[in-house]
Parts: C-alpha cells; sequence; structure tokens
C-alpha cells in the first residue's frame, strides 16, 4: 500500500496499540496532525507546552507499564522536551517523543524553526534518530518502540522530516526488530543467584535495598513474597517506595539524606546489602566512604553500568528484577535473623518519624496523612522539594507504581502533567499531585489541559511561600539568609530578610482564583479542622481538577537530614511537636 | 593505565559523535580514536586509546557497550595484540642537514615523502613509543607540521592449535 509517512506514523502507533498521545503541533508537524485528524483509536491530548506532554507522557507511562508517546514540531518544540526527555532517562520511563524536523534539503541551513535536536537530545535519551531515509521510517519507529519498553527502559527520539512525512512509499512496516547491538540480558547467572542465596543464608544481618527497577520489572509481588518468606528487614530507595507497602512490618523506609533513622541505622549495621534494582545514587548513600560498612553487597540490576560503579559489589547479578526474584524465590531459604529483626523494630519504635511542628500555620505531614486517610488507593505525584520528600515519608502507600517522582534529574514541575498522564492511563482512579507552591507554578499552564480533558486531578499544594527546600538548607548551613527564595517578595522588601512576619505582601498568585479562571475548583485551607472537608469536597468532584491551597508553617522543615558528605548514620534531627 | 578498546559499530551517522559525546559528557579521559570500515560495509572499527584506572575503565567498556549502535567492545590491554600509528612530518632541513635526516630515517624504517628547499617531509608507521621516539630525534631541527592518525589495533592470531 503507498502512504505518507505522516499516515505510516500513525499506522505504527495503532500497531503499538497506543491510547493516548500527548502533543502540540506546529509548521513541520503538520502533516502528522492532518493524519491524526479523525482518529478514534489513539487519544490525541494536547498540552499547553510540550514540557507538559512529555511529562504527561511520563506519568502514564509509569503508572501503566506502557511506553508513553509524544508528537511535537521542530526547533522550540522538539528543545521543550529536553527536561522531560532527561527526567525519563534518569528514572527508566519508556517514552517515544516524536518531533518534527525542518525538510531534509533544509537541514544545516539555520531553516526557521531548526534545531539539532538529534544532537542536543543524544545524552538524555536511551536512543535517538533522524529519520533521513522515508524507507527506514517503519523500521526506525518499530526500533524506537522496541528499545523504550525492552531492557533498562528509557526515552527515545525520533526527529522526522517535514518531507518524510508528506513522501509516498510502499514500504510496509516490519513486523520484527532485530538489532544487533541491542541484546539486553533478562535472566540473572544461576551460578550468581545460587551465591545470592547463601550469602542471604548465612548472613545474620541481612538487609533488602528496594529500588525502582522492581516497580518498573512488575516485580514488586514477587519482592512482598521473599520479604514475607525470609523475613529479611527492608529499605527503599526513594524509586523504591511502594514496592512494599509503607506499612508493612518489615519496612523500615526510605534510606538516605531524608531517610528514616531506622532505614539509616540498618544500611550501616547490616552484613548484607542486598539491592534490587537500585542504582546507589548519592543522595541514598551519602558519604561513599562511611556507606554500609559491615556490609557484603549483592546487587541486581539489569543495567550492567549499575553495578559497582558507585558501591564496590560482591555479587554482581545482570538481570531483570522480577524474573531474578522469581528464580530466586525458588532456590532461596530464610535465614534465622530474629535478634537482628528485633534490632530494627526497635530502631522504628525508638526513632519514628515525627509530625512536623504545625508553627502559625498547617503540618504538612498531618495534611499529607489526612490525604493518605480521605484517598488510600490513590496514584500519588509529586513536584520536587520538601514536598517530594514529606510525602515519600508520610504518605501510605499500598500497591506498587502508586508514587510517580522525578527522583534522578529532580525536576521541579514534574508532578502535575504526570498526574495528568497518570489519570488518563487509570481513568477509575483518583490521582493526586502533591505539590508546592513553587513548583506547581513551573508547568501551571497544564491547568487547561486537565479542564479540557474534564480530568479530575487533585493537586494539593503544600504553600509556605517559599521555595522551601532550598530556604531549609539556607536556614541550616547558611544562617539564614534567604537569598531567592521567597515567592511572596516585593521591591520594597528588605534585601536581607531572615523571617517571614505579618506585614509580608499578599501571596502571589491566588490559587483559588487561578484554579477558578480556569475552569477548576479551588479551595484554600488554613485551619486543621478545614482539611478534612475540603478534601471530602475534592472527592465528590469529578469532571474538573481540584486544587487544595493548604497553608503549611512557612518555616516547615523535612527531617531527619544527613548534611552533604556526611554519612547516612550522622541525621540532624529538628524541631518537634 | 591506558588502555586500548577496539569496537565495531554500526556505519551509521552520528555514531562517533555518541561516543566522542559520552566520554566528554560522563569525563572520562580520551587519547585517541580511530574509525575506518571493515570488510563488511555496514560495519565501522574503532580503535580508541584512554587513560583511567580498572574501575573507570570498566565503567567506560559498560557505557559503550549501553549504546544501541556499538556492537561489539573489545578491550585488548594485556592481550596479545598489534598497535600501529601512522606519523607524517615536516621537518627543516637546508641541504647541508638532509644527509643526517636521511640517516635518522634509515634507522627507523621511515620513508622520505617529499624534499624542498628547506623543509621535507617523512612518513612513519610503528608503535606510539617508536613515534615519539623518532620526534624526539626530529625535534632538534625545527618541526614545522606534523599529523598523528592515533593508535589502530588489531589482536595476534593463535600460535597453537587449541590456544
Amino acid at each position: 500500500m503507498n502512504r505518507s509517512g505522516a499516515a505510516l506514523l500513525v499506522e505504527a502507533m495503532r500497531a503499538e496499540k497506543v491510547e493516548v498521545l500527548f502533543g502540540f503541533p506546529g509548521g513541520v508537524v503538520i502533516p502528522a496532525f492532518d493524519a491524526l485528524y479523525g482518529e478514534r483509536k489513539i487519544r490525541l491530548v494536547l498540552t499547553r507546552h510540550e514540557q507538559g506532554a512529555v511529562h504527561a507522557a511520563d506519568g502514564y507511562a509509569r503508572s501503566t507499564g506502557r511506553v508513553g508517546v509524544c508528537l511535537v514540531t521542530s526547533g522550540p518544540g522538539a528543545t521543550n522536551t529536553v527536561t522531560g526527555l532527561a527526567t525519563a532517562n534518569f528514572d527508566s520511563v519508556p517514552l517515544v517523543v516524536i518531533t518534527g524536523q525542518v525538510a531534509r534539503n533544509m537541514i544545516g541551513n539555520d531553516a526557521f524553526q531548526e534545531a539539532d535536536i538529534v544532537g542536543i537530545s543524544r545524552s538524555v535519551t536511551k536512543h535517538n534518530y533522524l529519520v533521513s531515509d522515508r524507507k527506514e521510517l517503519g523500521r526506525i519507529l518499530r526500533e524506537a518502540f522496541y528499545i523504550a519498553r525492552t531492557g533498562r527502559p528509557g526515552p527515545v527520539l525520533v526527529d522526522i522530516p517535514k518531507d518524510v512525512l508528506t513522501e509516498a512509499s510502499e514500504e510496509p512496516l516490519p513486523q520484527a526488530v532485530s538489532i544487533r547491538g541491542y541484546n539486553p540480558i533478562y535472566q540473572g547467572h544461576p551460578v550468581q543467584i545460587r551465591r545470592a542465596a547463601q550469602a542471604l543464608e548465612r548472613a545474620k544481618r541481612p538487609l533488602f535495598y528496594a529500588g525502582g527497577g522492581i516497580n518498573i520489572s512488575g516485580g514488586a509481588e514477587q519482592f512482598r513474597e521473599l520479604v514475607a518468606h525470609t523475613g529479611v528487614p527492608v529499605i527503599s530507595s526513594l524509586m523504591g517506595i511502594s514496592t512494599v507497602p509503607s506499612g508493612h512490618p518489615r519496612f523500615l523506609g526510605m534510606l538516605g539524606m531524608h531517610g528514616t533513622y531506622a532505614a539509616n541505622m540498618a544500611v550501616q549495621n547490616c552484613d548484607l546489602l542486598f539491592a534490587i534494582g537500585s542504582r546507589f545514587d548519592d543522595r541514598a548513600t551519602g558519604n561513599l566512604k562511611q556507606f554500609a560498612p559491615y556490609a557484603t553487597v549483592v546487587h541486581v540490576d539489569i543495567d550492567p553500568s549499575s553495578i559497582s560503579r558507585n558501591v564496590q559489589v560482591e555479587v554482581p547479578i545482570v538481570a531483570d528484577a522480577r524474573l531474578f526474584l522469581e528464580d530466586f524465590l525458588a532456590v532461596v531459604k530464610a535465614p534465622s535473623i530474629s535478634e537482628w529483626q528485633a534490632r530494627t523494630e526497635e530502631w522504628m519504635r525508638a526513632h519514628p518519624l515525627a509530625e512536623v511542628p504545625a508553627n502559625g500555620g498547617l503540618s504538612p505531614s498531618r495534611v499529607i496523612r489526612s490525604i493518605a486517610a480521605a484517598f488510600p488507593s490513590a496514584i500519588i505525584t509529586t513536584e520536587v522539594g520538601q514536598n517530594q520528600m514529606w510525602t515519600a515519608q508520610y504518605y501510605d502507600f499500598h500497591e506498587a507504581r502508586t508514587f510517580l517522582t522525578s527522583g534522578g534529574l529532580g525536576t521541579m514541575g514534574y508532578g502535575f502533567p504526570a498526574a495528568i498522564g497518570a489519570q488518563l492511563g487509570n481513568p477509575g482512579r483518583r490521582v493526586i499531585d502533591i505539590a508546592g507552591d513553587g513548583s506547581i507554578q513551573m508547568n501551571i499552564q497544564e491547568l487547561a489541559t486537565a479542564v479540557s480533558e474534564q480530568l479530575p486531578v487533585i493537586v494539593a499544594i503544600l504553600d509556605n511561600g517559599y521555595l522551601g527546600m532550598v530556604r531549609q538548607w539556607q536556614q541550616a548551613f547558611h544562617e539564614k539568609r534567604y537569598s531567592g527564595v521567597c515567592l511572596g517578595r516585593r521591591v520594597d522588601c528588605p534585601p536581607d530578610c531572615a523571617q517571614p512576619g505579618e506585614g509580608c505582601p499578599p501571596y502571589t498568585p491566588d490559587f483559588v482564583k487561578l484554579a477558578e479562571a480556569y475552569g477548576a475548583v479551588g479551595i484554600r485551607v488554613t485551619d486543621p479542622l478545614e482539611v478534612g472537608p475540603a478534601l471530602a469536597h475534592a472527592a465528590k468532584v469529578t469532571d474538573r481538577p481540584v486544587f487544595l491551597d493548604f497553608h503549611i508553617s512557612r518555616e516547615a522543615n523535612v527531617w531527619p537530614m544527613v548534611p552533604a558528605g556526611a554519612g547516612i548514620d550522622q541525621m540532624m534531627s529538628g524541631e518537634r511537636e | 593505565m591506558k588502555h586500548i578498546i577496539c569496537m565495531h559499530v554500526e556505519n551509521k551517522q552520528g555514531v562517533l559523535a555518541r561516543i566522542a559525546g559520552l566520554f566528554s559528557g560522563r569525563g572520562y579521559n580520551l587519547e585517541s580514536i580511530t574509525a575506518g570500515p571493515t570488510s563488511d560495509p555496514s560495519v565501522t572499527r574503532i580503535t580508541l586509546a584512554c587513560l583511567g584506572d580498572d574501575l573507570i575503565v570498566e565503567q567506560i567498556k559498560k557505557q559503550l557497550n549501553r549504546l544501541i549502535d556499538v556492537i561489539r567492545v573489545t578491550d585488548l590491554t594485556g592481550l596479545p595484540a598489534l598497535h600501529r600509528e601512522l606519523l607524517l612530518i615536516k621537518v627543516c632541513a637546508n641541504p647541508s642537514q638532509r644527509g643526517e635526516i636521511f640517516q635518522v630515517a634509515d634507522v627507523f624504517k621511515a620513508q622520505v615523502m617529499d624534499v624542498g628547499h628547506n623543509a621535507m617531509s617523512l612518513e612513519l608507521t610503528g608503535a606510539t613509543e617508536k613515534i615519539d621516539d623518532f620526534i624526539a630525534l626530529l625535534t632538534p631541527y625545527g618541526l614545522v607540521e606534523m599529523a598523528r592518525s592515533g593508535l589502530v589495533s588489531l589482536e595476534r592470531s593463535r600460535k597453537k592449535e587449541g590456544e
């Protein structure tokens, strides 16, 4: 059949069972949007910014396990995807991002809206392509989806010149994909799996370190079975949250800079650290020289380059987390570790996460616990900063893949578009973005998308009038020199303000009016007694987004905290109720 | 320590940029890189020399292997292998100095490619150390210009059956 590149693009998306396409049109991709006109199988969602499109595709992908897909134009459309690509690349999220490019004879001529997006995005994608031959388009699209979702998933960008979209060809869409340089290993080596089992059986103080790979591989169920079978205590990375329920008796919490006392102490005292699908990120490990000093390390990861990069590993296993867990469950015997279990329980009992005090505002921890109580099976996204850490600490997660957050790149503005994508992929569920008043403004334009698509996404803004995490660092390490963090600041404010107070100018924007201007619901909450009713009100709204503006204590902090460069057992703790 | 890594990669546009970008982006130390066709026109062979301790070089190899367009990565360091570089060098030589330079060239089995009024050009193929020595000996005459190709390497064949 003779068809245009644009028609083949739509055919390829149908063949990959794409349900939702996040896009923003522009000059060179008009042929592709034309081919989508009247399309019934693929829901085209017009975001209000290309960055929003990529984060939305990312939220869709993380929450469903399917490939998220975007279509944007050349030049600024393409460069606006870069932050979204880097976010997805860091956190191993399968995306296919199609960018338009100027016609082939114009490439390199500094044509209108031309950008070398393949060059620009090379280091923030798993792979990328410039389609220079119409006959290659089908193969490249097939490969892009295949590469995005297999192995360690990641974003793939396909740059398609305008004249490739319009050129007709008989070339069919290939059925199979074969890439000689790309053969991910899924099955762990049996000898290594036996060695890991022996190490676990011999260990007196073993600890499971759950990473995002367990969520991504769909192995949470097997992991929960392994924890139940062995009784080994569990800590998680930020991305590993929700692999076991937050309230699981063996779960000690997240490790690292804002990890729990029990999790960090367990790492520093364990004799076997058994990491599955984690990268040993510096925010998790703290000072590497002091990290897990007594531990033999077993590390299971699908990406060989993650193993023995930061931490020397005694038993490396290259494998898909879920397949490894299945193999491992068949051979492992439970160790006798009642003494160690008791010790970890004692750490938990003696040092629980304290409620964040409500000094002149709401307590963010209590707000998050109220959200968890009102919406126990929600999908939660976050922005980045204090809102993200408090959510990781205080929200009560039950199901795997229900916590979507920008872990590696730490992208402010991720949570809201990601929630839109997650809502589109999970129409029956509540999706809540727990945001800060700084981060939410980075992609606030997506309110229009959520209203247009009639998505009941709830945005819970923990509003303290500050870029709170940076302010916290300035308070802790820079003598409260609050430089560039106050979001209410006016030109006549003192240049050396270190203290919020009664005389502060009115806050900009008014989130309630803003939400209403977009046709969403906006509710301001300043009294603890209003939290429950506001959440109950939000629960009743099913056809539009809801902004809940929670005025929290302005100088509330995230505790505990490990200073940069310190060992993770050197935790600072702060003010308590 | 210097490592010589040999790669077979897809003969596609942008592959060299991916490899070079990997080194600059991750702060690895790349000493030389050469690329050329193989008997299979769809495959390019790349030889690169890089510096780093064992952990870094291990990471470099893993990162290279992650690139979709990289088909195979072989570390030739410590393996019996041939390593060669090509040097083209133009050196100052007035008529009275030509004889001495011819002698040096003869010892190194270098070829004289061009002789001018005040300068001459030579070609030498050899291991890096030999090339370094040759340049050192010619430097006192005054170097006009030189071009080095970077290393190309090939693993040696087995000398016994079943080895």
